[in-house]
């Protein structure tokens, strides 16, 4: 079977600026470390992980931007580094938080002249670009100059622009990043109609939220520090955990010592956010069964710190990346 | 093959059309880039008055003040462009297109060469008629033939220059800046450039302007001949080779530049 996207022993590191100890070998950053991965034709694919965990890395490769160091990548069974100019006729990417665009041109000019890159017969381009505003409601922005358009507005443009030309692969590096929720859902909406309506359509898309990834993907693979933990449907996933016991808990107070909570018999994993404008810290607990919460609350309580809530919870994808990475994203969005 | 061409094609007038629309929507450039080198071109001739030097003096540096939109448009919308781009997000999006990539560098070019003519032909009409310019034109055909050889030659240093700094950060805004100021006196824009000698009139010539100036000044002018650097038919060769070197430079250093970038990781990295 031949699919849309296959990774094999996919491999990438990066020189790091300075050299340590004088040492003649540069010092390299693995951004990802033997990456295998098949991606189905149709399939809404998933690729979930903090900051720096190599997801726009595998995109760039993927998008004929990078070389890979080793390994190899397929886009519908073409060699991304032998071969780009083939694997570019298949492919569109957008990527969130882009910029890109001219501030002279209106949104439906700058919608038009990146259709023409790909070949577009304007009157097709057009009433592509049309229906592709209206489907995001945009309509009344279309003849706006871009430069005008506030981040969420331009971030929608580009998302259209992905879509404009109709790719048979799109990958999408984060794209509702920094959105609002309306904007963000819209997006989604968008992403998941496109998948949905045109059956041999893939999509690869990059996130560090949980939710959407949740949401939106057929299957997921979880990535962190370049290597690819685990990949499944999102149910399959979370299925996985259900033998655990998932508890959130919240506390006030910042805690110390957090090593110890690992030690605590009974707990498989532990993560935790701290919010400092309310100086409250959220709990998460995955344990070998719900005996194991009274040995944890104690240990909160000799802590001098107060339980202010506390539930077992189903478990989500985000208690499946603590369980795998033994830290919640936001512990290592906050590295 | 004729999907490709069209494509390309395509991608061309999609990229040029930035700037077509450019020298239109936004007027302000007719303070910026036109009325002022007017008056900066303006200086000299009254200088040339001042010094009562013979009358073709004037049309040298109303010709040399309009094909100055030239020069600054290859610097600093084609040179430094793909640092620019690269800034804005703009350069990953062309790479992953399906098209040449000089199809984007050719694009620029045409929508920059259009762009440079507005002002152009502004300072030059504007310039010819407040001082009265003379000209004795001795072969249309030739005098177009060597503009367009030098934009062709001009624009292919600015594509050569534009693949050279593709994976430059700030400093391609640096080199171009280091770029302008000599060229205007090494291509002699306002004075024959035969007055800087036979042997620094030569090393200059690799700048198209150089001879560009120097051949279309002979055929304009009454006196220009005598004033010239070299035969006008030389300065048309050299100006096709130089057409034909740039442009296949461009293309290799394209090329090296982007594979480099690739394999560095370099070629989408922002903010350097």
């Amino acid at each position: 079977m031949s699919y849309a996207i296959e990774t094999l022993d996919l491999t990438r590191t990066f020189k790091k600026g300075k050299k340590k100890n004088n040492s003649k070998k540069p010092e390299l950053i693995m951004a990802l470390d033997k990456v295998n991965l098949t991606i189905n034709p149709g399939e809404l694919f998933g690729v979930l992980g903090p900051n720096g965990a190599g997801k726009t890395t595998l995109i760039k490769i993927l998008a004929t931007l990078l070389l890979p160091t080793s390994g190899t990548g397929l886009v519908d069974g073409i060699d991304v580094a032998k071969y780009p100019e083939k694997v570019r006729k298949k492919i569109n990417m957008v990527s969130g938080g882009e910029h890109s665009g001219y501030g002279i041109l209106t949104v439906r000019e700058n919608l038009w002249m990146f259709s023409q890159l790909y070949g577009m017969q304007t009157k097709v381009a057009l009433q592509r670009i049309d229906e592709l505003l209206k489907l995001l409601g945009m309509e009344e922005y279309s003849r706006l100059k871009i430069s005008k358009l506030s981040t969420g507005m331009r971030q929608k443009m580009n998302i259209i622009r992905g879509f404009v030309c109709d790719p048979q692969i799109l990958f999408l590096d984060e794209p509702t990043l920094g959105l609002d929720v309306q904007i963000s859902r819209e997006v989604r909406k968008l992403i998941k109609s496109w998948v949905k309506e045109k059956k041999e359509k893939t999509v690869l898309l990059t996130t560090h939220y949980m939710a959407e990834a949740d949401e939106l993907c057929d299957r997921v693979a979880i990535i962190n520090n370049g290597r690819v933990l685990a990949c499944d449907s999102p149910s399959n996933l979370k299925t996985s955990l259900k033998q655990d016991s998932v508890f959130h808990i919240e506390v006030n107070l910042m805690l110390e010592n957090l090593d110890r909570f690992n030690q605590i018999p009974g707990v498989r994993k532990f993560a935790y956010e701290h919010r400092p404008s309310t100086d409250r810290t959220d709990l998460k607990f995955i344990l070998e069964n719900d005996s194991y919460i009274s040995a944890v609350t104690e240990a909160i309580g000799n802590n001098g710190s107060k339980i202010l809530s506390l539930s077992k919870a189903e478990p989500s994808l985000e208690d499946v990346f603590v369980s795998l990475c033994g830290r919640g994203l936001e512990d290592e969005n906050r590295d | 093959m004729k999907t490709e061409i069209k494509t390309n094609l395509k991608a061309i007038y999609g990229r040029a059309y930035v700037r077509l629309v450019g020298a239109h929507r936004e007027p302000s450039w007719l303070v910026s880039e036109a009325v002022l080198p007017l008056l900066s071109t303006a200086a000299f001739v009254y200088v040339y008055k001042a010094l009562k030097a013979p009358e073709e003096y004037t049309g040298f540096v109303i010709l040399g003040g309009a094909m100055t939109a030239y020069w600054i448009n290859v610097l600093w919308s084609m040179a430094a462009q793909f640092y620019w781009e690269k800034e804005m997000g703009n350069l990953q999006l062309y790479l992953v297109a399906p098209i040449s990539r000089m199809a984007i560098l050719l694009g620029m070019a045409t929508g920059g060469f259009y762009m440079a003519s507005t002002r152009a032909i502004f300072v030059f009409i504007i310039g010819s008629m407040i001082f009265k310019v003379n000209f004795a034109v001795i072969s249309l055909g030739k005098l177009a033939l060597i503009f367009f050889l030098t934009q062709i030659a001009l624009y292919g240093l600015g594509m050569m220059f534009s693949s050279l700094f593709m994976l430059f950060g700030r400093e391609a805004w640096h080199t171009t800046n280091l770029f302008q100021e000599p060229i205007y006196l090494l291509s002699g824009f306002f004075f024959p450039i035969k007055s800087l000698g036979m042997t620094i009139g030569l090393l200059a010539s690799f700048v198209p302007l150089t001879l560009g100036l120097d051949g279309m000044r002979q055929l304009a002018f009454k006196g220009g001949k005598e004033l010239g650097l070299l035969s006008v038919d030389l300065e048309i060769y050299g100006l096709a080779v130089l057409s034909v070197l740039f442009l296949i430079a461009a293309h290799y250093a394209l090329i090296y530049m982007e594979n480099m970038g690739k394999k560095e990781g370099r070629l989408t990295l922002r903010w350097q």
